[in-house]
């Protein structure tokens, strides 16, 4: 549905996207991580047709942005970032708005504005300018806007921004049950949204792609993807740590630091041995089994044990964080 | 295949929009207020109208470039850059509208706002008519030519105001613009000028200048050529409007 090709963004001296790509099919819902400052947002812009790019090709469902912009953007609904809106309108006359300009009109248009309105909440304010709205529902407003001709495709910049707990977890469930049958790219700070609600999530770094796949792909990344964690009573924790790292196919062992020394209980992580690619080889694999027995064999007593997915936060941070630095 | 609208019902959406903008906001009111008393002090106390006792409205169309001069660009100068200020314009160009459409939307909105002023005006149209009989064609001549001085005025506010997120900026370069194409041609202007250079080259700059082309209309002279001449200043003051929107985005 959605096919980035080498996009390339020059502003100035500045070099804000750099050479991205990645395609999004229909069902999927690609999330778009990365610092501040990233490229997220012009990207997004290139792939709306808000900027021309400065080189390479964006296609929306088999059609060239910079060749067939009014087919493309009719294709597509868009929230950008800063979520804006004609304050001086209510809602309602602004959704109607998009709607004359998206060609709707009659029933369809009522229809189409109705339905926004339900799936965005916004019934109570339905007739209210929307510069005496709070900021979550002026977010919600152009939420609304962005779906209300239910496109194939939705580019979501931050859609999630400014919502609170309740509407974050709405806002998630509405964008995993659409990418059902849309195409979504929506970008986030928050990851665990990511989780949540993406089938994919594409990292960009500086204007670049640093890592693509599924989000459960990239926490596998993690540095503790793969170790066990066990809770323990009845134990010295230098001694269990000494006994795990010395496990067959584990690498270390480390103390962590929750409720250490209280009432007698150790959480200790055991981290597999990994080859140069970063595999996880066969005795790895079987840590948490060997972790059992060992804890068994010593005579203590085990509370927990678990195996560690890995953390997105780790892998974005291992992956952006020597960059932000060196900035 | 995903429905997009006709060049027609795209316009007519931003026109309406526009103008529910003006006619939702006290401000309109307030400068149409303005707007009349402007026009009725002029042609009345400073252009003396019933002293003249003549059955035309020259003392009434005479003030309209100087009116215009600070009233268009105040009508005008938020049309772009408000919509930079609020991010607005992301929105409306990633809608299937074509840039052009949401130009050409945006100036009529504007032209009808200052076209029903203008209307509003009638009044000293009957006060002639009952005071004597004037040649009515003229008057309405004269009228269209307002219109069409107001048109290009609220061009160039259009295009300056694409230039800045800032209204009050917008409203100070279109003044200054409209200002050079009001004395180009204003007679104690030209009349400096000659003393300088020769008169082919004042006459040339003149023919620049809005009031060489309203002179006649506002005596009732439809020539094409005047007409053409403000339909072009419109033209190309919307296509600059279109190459400085481009620009924004071009990064
Ligand atoms: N119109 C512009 N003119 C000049 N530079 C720009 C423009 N828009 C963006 N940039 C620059 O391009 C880079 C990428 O910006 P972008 O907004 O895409 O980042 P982002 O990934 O969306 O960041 P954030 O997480 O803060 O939203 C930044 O360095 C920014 O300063
Ligand atoms: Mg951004």
């Amino acid at each position: 549905m959605i096919r980035v090709e080498n996009l390339v963004k020059q502003f100035g001296a500045k070099r804000a996207v750099n050479g991205v790509s990645f395609s999004v099919e229909r069902g999927e819902v690609l999330g778009l991580l990365g610092p501040n400052g990233a490229g997220k947002s012009t990207t997004m812009r290139i792939i709306t047709g808000f900027y021309p790019a400065t080189s390479g090709r964006v296609t929306v469902g088999g059609h060239d942005v910079a060749l067939d912009p009014i087919r493309t953007k009719a294709l597509i609904g868009y929230l950008p970032e800063s979520a804006p809106s004609y304050g001086d309108m209510t809602v309602h006359g602004f959704l109607s708005f998009i709607a004359d300009l998206r060609g709707l009109s009659g029933s369809a248009k009522k229809a189409a504005v109705h339905g926004a309105v339900e799936t965005c909440l916004l019934d109570s304010v339905l007739y209210q300018p929307i510069d005496t709205l709070s900021k979550g529902y002026r977010h919600r407003t152009c939420l609304a806007q962005a779906i209300l001709h239910d496109p194939d495709v939705l580019i979501l910049d931050e859609p999630t921004d400014g919502l609170d707990p309740n509407q974050k977890h709405a806002a998630r469930e509405l964008i995993r049950r659409m990418g059902e049958t849309k195409a979504i790219v929506f970008s986030t700070h928050i990851l665990e949204e990511v989780e949540a609600a993406c089938t994919r999530a594409v990292i960009i770094d500086r204007g670049s792609v640093v890592a693509n796949g599924t989000p459960a792909e990239l926490k596998a990344r993690s540095v503790t993807a793969g170790c066990v964690r066990v809770t323990l009573a009845g134990t010295a924790p230098e001694a269990a740590v000494a006994q795990f790292g010395q496990l067959p196919g584990a690498a270390r062992a480390e103390l962590l630091p929750s409720d250490n020394g209280t009432q007698g209980r150790v959480t200790v992580r055991v981290y597999p041995q990994r080859d140069e690619a970063g595999a996880i080889g066969a005795a790895g694999a079987a840590l948490t089994v060997a972790v059992a027995q060992a804890a068994q064999a010593g005579g203590w007593q085990v509370q927990a044990l678990s195996t560690e997915e890995g953390r997105l936060e780790d892998v974005f941070r291992s992956i952006t964080l020597p960059d932000t630095v060196a900035r | 295949m995903k429905k997009h609208g006709s060049a027609f019902t795209n316009i007519s959406g931003i026109v309406r929009r526009e103008l529910s903008g003006y006619f939702g906001s006290p401000v309109a009111y307030v400068f149409l207020v303005i707007f009349l008393l402007m026009a009725g002090f002029l042609t009345f106390t400073v252009g003396r109208f019933f002293e003249r006792a003549e059955a035309s409205l020259v003392s009434f169309f005479t003030w309209h470039p100087w009116m215009y001069l600070f009233l268009v660009p105040a009508v005008g100068m938020r049309l772009w850059s408000e919509e930079r200020r609020l991010g607005t314009l992301e929105l409306l160009l990633t809608l299937p509208v074509t840039l052009p459409q949401v130009i050409i939307g945006k100036f009529l909105a504007s032209w009808i706002f200052l076209a029903i002023a203008l209307a509003l005006t009638c009044p000293v149209w009957l006060t002639v008519n009952v005071l004597g009989s004037p040649d009515n064609g003229a008057i309405l001549t004269a009228y269209l030519g307002s219109l069409l001085l107001a048109g290009s005025f609220l061009a160039i506010t259009s295009m300056t105001s694409a230039m800045t997120r800032n209204q009050a900026v917008s409203f100070i370069l279109s003044v200054m613009i409209c200002l050079l194409l009001v004395i180009a041609g204003y007679s104690p202007v030209t009349d400096l000028l000659t003393r300088w250079t020769s008169p082919a080259v004042v006459s040339a700059v003149a023919s620049f200048s809005v009031m060489t082309h309203f002179d006649a209309l506002q005596r009732g002279v439809i020539d094409l050529r005047d007409v053409g001449f403000f339909l072009s200043v419109i033209g190309f003051a919307l296509f600059g409007n279109a190459v400085i929107v481009r620009g924004l985005r071009a990064g």
